[in-house]
């Protein structure tokens, strides 16, 4: 198609596949676990899902969608990619944990 | 020049005589066909775009809606919106002047992934059908931007099928910054370093950018939109368990870095012109190029501004008010270096100067009038009024449209090999410019009045202003409709082009008009500056450059 493609592919043992999906499974459990915890820990309970789920974003995204043995502009986007949603996670939580903060007149 | 140039009048083998088979043609995977097959495509769309913008003025000629019923209005503003935002504005020049140019400008002979290219156009053509068939069905009326809980639970319109479109076109803009973004690292000619290339290729690098990190999240909330309608989860809608304004900062997370899709490109073709019409290197080429990119990255910081009136946080607003005068920096950035560059230069008022022109004042009174809005307090009173239509469409249709024309003009020759015809187009664009400020300056005015957007009645004592406005729009339709006739008479009566009647620098200038369908006869070396004006006096090309000095018409 054009000049000098890279055609290599790194091949993966099907053992690393296996131990990707056990630690996925692992960390599933975790999760779940995390919201039996005793008492009413909402905050915590979203800081550890939300730890884990990162965790698990990242096992896929490194071997499944073969990232870590692609180029460094590989890493380069993937890492925009995150970052990016990082940007947008924050500023929204930024208005989501402080609307209710002022007190209007007639607004609950 | 190692480049076989054509003698005038012999006919040589380039791509547009190829094949000229419909097959040929709609299998294509030659990026210049593909942008020959959008630029007909996006003009049809901005047709259809425009007669919904007639009628929007027709009724809003008199005070009392009389046209149609409130019903109907809505369904023609919000299809008016929906067609030249996803289906003009944003892809007119990336897909047209961008598929056209970014090979030819790196030395490549085409895209990375040419299939992917003519996907994209299928894909793009899909969703703008299926937009044009929901319109023929009954229409949608809310508004371009979709907000539900209305579009999701209560409008009884094709608000489906609608967003069903919006996303297929999303995706044929992510095809086409795929496309770019790995062209542009991977397949640039020996020597064409990443400073070393034209402004135009760094405002679509940046563009690319915004396209593939922003659109994703659009298409997905659009689709959630849909998801909500049909299947009643709770997204958005309270009283379904949603979130209300979950969804503006999703949409807008996008949507305000797609206002910049529009723009950037078209601040790529202002600075290829400026530098040839002003003989000089652009000024602060590092700022504008990294201009680009920061504008790319600080847009995405913004989007709060348009949700200042939601019920939003105040401390949110605040920050966002503060981010968004940010953002106006880089854009200021580029005007400053854009009016160095013509300072001292030997400028040449061509058509496609003249737009150029017209875009600085357009974009400069657009940019300024958008820290009205971003400043807490003056957006209040401003929000939802016919302000911030006159604001967009200052920067948007001025920007974007007087862009693309100018691109289209400047490129034109390179293009079909034919000149236009210089008088009326300088013509066409002196009308351009006059209809567009008498459509648009009153609606400022309007705003600051306070005449709501989206209404179609309004107090008797406003009738003025909006007749001025509907004057100034048949004078545009005017400025419109001429580029597209005598363009259409110059592929057959033009002068003779030649490879670069401009004397301009840049590697498309550097093969035949039209190109060679493998765009070089032999991969060029680049061993200069972009824009080295100065360096040369470019003579051997103007006097060789036949179309240049006999312009006919
Ligand atoms: C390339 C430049 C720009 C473009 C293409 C653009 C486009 C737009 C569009 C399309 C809207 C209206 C969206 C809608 O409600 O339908 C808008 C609104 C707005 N723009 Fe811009 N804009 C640009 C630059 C700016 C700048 C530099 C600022 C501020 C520093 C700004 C601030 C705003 C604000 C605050 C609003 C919301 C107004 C309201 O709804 O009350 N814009 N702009
Ligand atoms: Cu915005």
């Amino acid at each position: 198609m054009n000049n000098g493609h890279d055609t290599h592919t790194h091949i993966v043992p099907i053992k690393v596949y296996l131990l990707v999906y056990v630690a996925l499974l692992v960390l599933l459990v975790a999760t779940v676990g995390a919201a039996y915890l005793p008492g009413h820990h909402t905050l915590l309970n979203n800081v550890i899902a939300l730890t884990i789920a990162v965790m698990k974003a990242v096992l896929v995204v490194l071997y499944f969608m073969h990232v870590r043995y692609s180029t460094r502009l590989t890493w380069l986007w993937a890492s925009a990619g995150f970052f990016w949603l990082v940007i947008m996670f924050i500023l929204t939580l930024g208005d989501y944990f402080t609307r209710h903060w002022v007190p209007v007149q007639g607004w609950e | 020049m190692s480049v076989a140039v054509a003698k005038p009048g012999e006919i040589k083998h380039n791509y547009l005589n190829a094949g000229d088979t419909v097959r040929s043609w709609l299998l294509t995977t030659d990026h210049k066909r593909i942008a020959v097959l959008y630029l007909v495509s996006v003009t049809l769309f901005f047709a259809v775009g425009g007669l919904l913008a007639l009628l929007i003025r027709l009724e809003l000629l008199t005070p009392q809606g009389d046209l149609m019923t409130s019903e109907n209005y809505n369904r023609v503003f919000t299809m008016h919106g929906v067609v030249m935002i996803f289906l003009f504005l944003i892809p007119a020049i990336p897909a047209v002047l961008g598929n056209f140019l970014v090979p030819l400008m790196v030395g490549a002979r085409d895209l990375a992934f040419p299939r992917l290219n003519l996907a994209s156009w299928y894909v793009y053509m899909a969703g703008g059908l299926i937009a044009t068939w929901a319109m023929v069905n009954g229409g949608v009326d809310t508004g371009w931007t979709f907000y539900p809980p209305y579009s999701s639970s209560y409008s009884t319109s094709q608000v489906t099928l609608t967003i069903i479109g919006a996303f297929l076109v999303g995706f044929s803009s992510i095809f086409t910054g795929i496309n770019f973004i790995v062209t542009i690292h991977k397949m640039r000619a020996p020597g064409l370093t990443w400073f070393r290339l034209p402004l135009f290729i760094w405002a679509h690098y940046a563009t690319s950018v915004i396209i593939v990190l922003g659109t994703p999240v659009v298409a997905i909330t659009l689709l959630l939109v849909a998801v909500e309608r049909v299947f009643r989860l709770g997204i958005f809608d309270p009283a379904l368990g949603g979130d209300p304004i979950l969804f503006q900062h999703l949409f807008w997370f996008y949507s305000h870095p797609a206002v910049y899709i529009m723009i950037l490109p078209a601040m790529g073709v202002i600075s290829e012109v400026i530098a040839c019409f002003s003989r000089k290197r652009v000024f602060g080429y590092h700022f504008v190029a990294f201009s680009s990119v920061a504008i790319a990255v600080v847009g995405f910081l913004v989007w709060g501004h348009h949700m200042f009136t939601t019920g939003q946080s105040v401390y949110a607003g605040m920050v966002f008010s503060l981010l968004s005068f940010l953002v106006a920096v880089p854009s200021a950035v580029k005007v400053f270096n854009w009016t160095a560059t013509m300072y001292k230069g030997t400028i040449e008022f061509r058509a496609p100067m003249l737009y150029v022109m017209g875009f600085l004042g357009l974009f400069v009174i657009g940019g300024l009038t958008g820290l009205f809005l971003a400043s807490l307090a003056t957006d209040i009173h401003l929000q939802d009024t016919y302000f911030v239509v006159a604001h967009f469409h200052y920067i948007m249709v001025g920007g974007t449209i007087f862009g693309y024309l100018a691109g289209l003009h400047f490129w034109w020759p390179k293009m079909t090999g034919r000149m236009y015809p210089e008088g009326i187009a300088k013509l066409a664009a002196l009308i351009i410019f006059a209809g567009f400020n008498l459509t648009f300056f009153p609606q400022f005015v309007l705003g600051y009045l306070g005449m709501p957007r989206r209404y179609h009645w309004y107090p008797e004592e406003w009738q003025m202003l909006h007749v001025m406005s509907s004057a100034g729009t048949a004078l545009l339709g005017i400025g419109y409709i001429l580029p597209i006739f005598y363009l259409l008479w110059s592929l057959r009566n033009g002068a003779l082009a030649g490879p670069n009647p401009w004397g301009a620098t840049g590697l498309e200038w550097k093969t035949d008009s039209p190109p060679i369908t493998h765009n070089f006869e032999e991969t060029p070396i680049v061993t200069e500056e972009p824009y080295a004006y100065e360096n040369h006096h470019q003579q051997e090309e103007v006097a060789s450059g036949t179309g240049a000095s006999t312009t006919k018409g």
